[in-house]
């Protein structure tokens, strides 16, 4: 039995993150929590996000998990997921914050000028639906997925690594996006597994098993 | 590319699905959790349930139904019907909800829009307009089944929305509603157009066809549907075949 933390930093609703880590886990046990104690206990940690960045950064620091997320990051299995992913980078351009730093890049919003398909209409922000994950490379969680596989995006910024070795997956709308980073036990995406039915939970099965 | 959606919307009152279905070996014709998943197993890209409970009693049942289906659908959930405050949006989202669509609330108070937006994240606000053609190229919206005109233009009130904060638009044609026969494409259109949020076409679908031109002509970013799937007529994936076969990009 292995434990995993989600970490819960009062921004909107950890239901559904827990959840779909319980269908994937029956037997595991699952915490969604603000304790910096239990986070640092866990064997995996689920850093997930949803609102604007600012006001999860202020959030984190507020209930002091600042630095239970650093430790999870630098020590065990780690996912980050949505803006969970981009507080994960140096800064955003939502409300210019700084980010926590743990790779280097930057945070930025879809450009007005890229928003154009292929047809010539205007791409609409947010990026909200389903969308192609191109894998950039070989990864324990994109086992079983295929490359190219639709995951359920919602979000007006995304993350812009300044390594470009980090880049797990990529994704098209209206520019290349980085939609999945990697670095050795932690791996971060954009889009919400926990709402991309068995695509999306296949890789949080794939999560529970990683043994980086 | 981003894949257009279709989403099948189910009416709910006192915790039961209220319009007749028509599956094959469903246990419980009339359960939403049921419901759900088989709509989640055809490929649903997420799932509206619109909330018409006519008592107040029994309004919190909804909650409940939505925990349900949330432990066990993993696509995403909007949640309409009687959204008035922001803690209304909160208690849904709480209970698994991922959007919560907000209706004549937003015309009698188009200030709960902004907080809501600003408390959960524009993702999770839906603004749903329900509008009626007055004149050629004009749209107003009406309340109460279209019963009752705000004198609001659709447009304007649209691009006011996104102003004040929605993450998307429900735009429902009340003269198509129930008609079967299309969208009003004009209207799906002149809103998409207009504003730079995510479109959701609704009211008047009879065919798949017509679920095909919501997005071509009409410019939606997602097609909602209610008769055409519940009756068995046609599965989701059908409807996505279709709208493949018209050069639509679509999740299968």
């Amino acid at each position: 039995m292995t434990t995993v933390a989600i970490i819960d930093y009062g921004m909107g609703n950890l239901r559904s993150v827990a959840k779909a880590v319980e269908h994937v886990a029956p037997g595991h046990s699952i915490h969604v929590t603000c304790d910096p104690a239990v986070v640092a206990a866990a064997d995996r940690v689920v850093f997930p996000g949803q609102g604007a960045m600012p006001d999860c950064m202020r959030e984190l620091e507020l209930r002091g998990l600042r630095p239970a997320v650093l430790e999870a990051a630098a020590t065990k299995p780690f996912l980050g997921i949505c803006i969970g992913q981009q507080m994960l980078f140096e800064h955003s351009e939502e409300g210019n914050v700084p980010g926590l730093g743990v790779f280097k890049g930057e945070v930025v919003r879809f450009r007005d000028a890229d928003m154009v398909g292929a047809d010539g209409a205007r791409l609409k922000v947010p990026h909200m639906g389903w969308n192609e994950v191109w894998q950039g490379r070989e990864h324990a969680l994109w086992e079983g997925i295929p490359d190219g596989e639709r995951f359920y995006f919602v979000h007006s910024y995304y993350v812009s690594p300044s390594d470009p070795a980090v880049t797990a997956a990529e994704t098209l709308y209206g520019r290349r996006f980085t939609s999945a980073v990697a670095r050795a036990n932690i791996f971060a995406v954009q889009f919400h597994p926990e709402k991309s039915a068995q695509a999306g939970l296949r890789l949080l099965s794939n999560f529970i098993r990683w043994a980086p | 590319m981003l894949a257009k959606r279709i989403i099948p919307c189910l009416d709910v009152s006192a915790g039961r699905v209220v319009k007749g279905v028509n599956f094959v070996e469903l246990r419980d014709a009339g359960d939403p959790v049921e419901i759900a998943k088989r709509y989640d197993e055809q490929g649903a890209d997420e799932i509206t349930f619109l909330d018409i409970t006519a008592s107040s009693d029994a309004r919190d049942i909804i909650l409940h139904v939505v925990e349900r289906v949330a432990d066990q659908v993993f696509i995403p959930l909007t949640v309409g019907g009687g959204v008035r405050t922001v803690e209304d949006v909160r208690r849904l989202l709480n209970a698994g909800a991922d959007k919560v669509s907000i209706n004549t609330a937003a015309v009698n108070n188009p200030q709960v829009v902004h907080d809501a937006s600003s408390k959960v994240g524009s993702q999770c606000i839906v603004v749903a307009i329900d509008a009626k053609q007055t004149a050629p190229g004009k749209w107003q919206v009406f309340t109460h089944g279209g019963r009752n005109n705000t004198g609001l233009d659709a447009i304007e009130w649209a691009q006011r929305v996104e102003a004040l904060g929605a993450g998307e638009i429900l735009l429902t044609s009340m003269d198509r509603d129930g008609t079967k026969a299309g969208f009003d494409l004009g209207l799906t259109r002149a809103v998409s157009d207009a504003v730079r949020i995510p479109v959701i076409a609704s009211g008047g679908v009879g065919t798949l066809e017509h679920l095909a031109e919501g997005v071509s002509t009409g410019r939606a970013d997602a097609v909602l549907a209610a008769s055409i799937f519940h009756f068995g007529q046609h599965t989701v994936r059908e409807a996505k075949e279709l709208m493949r076969s018209h050069g639509i990009e679509v999740r299968l």
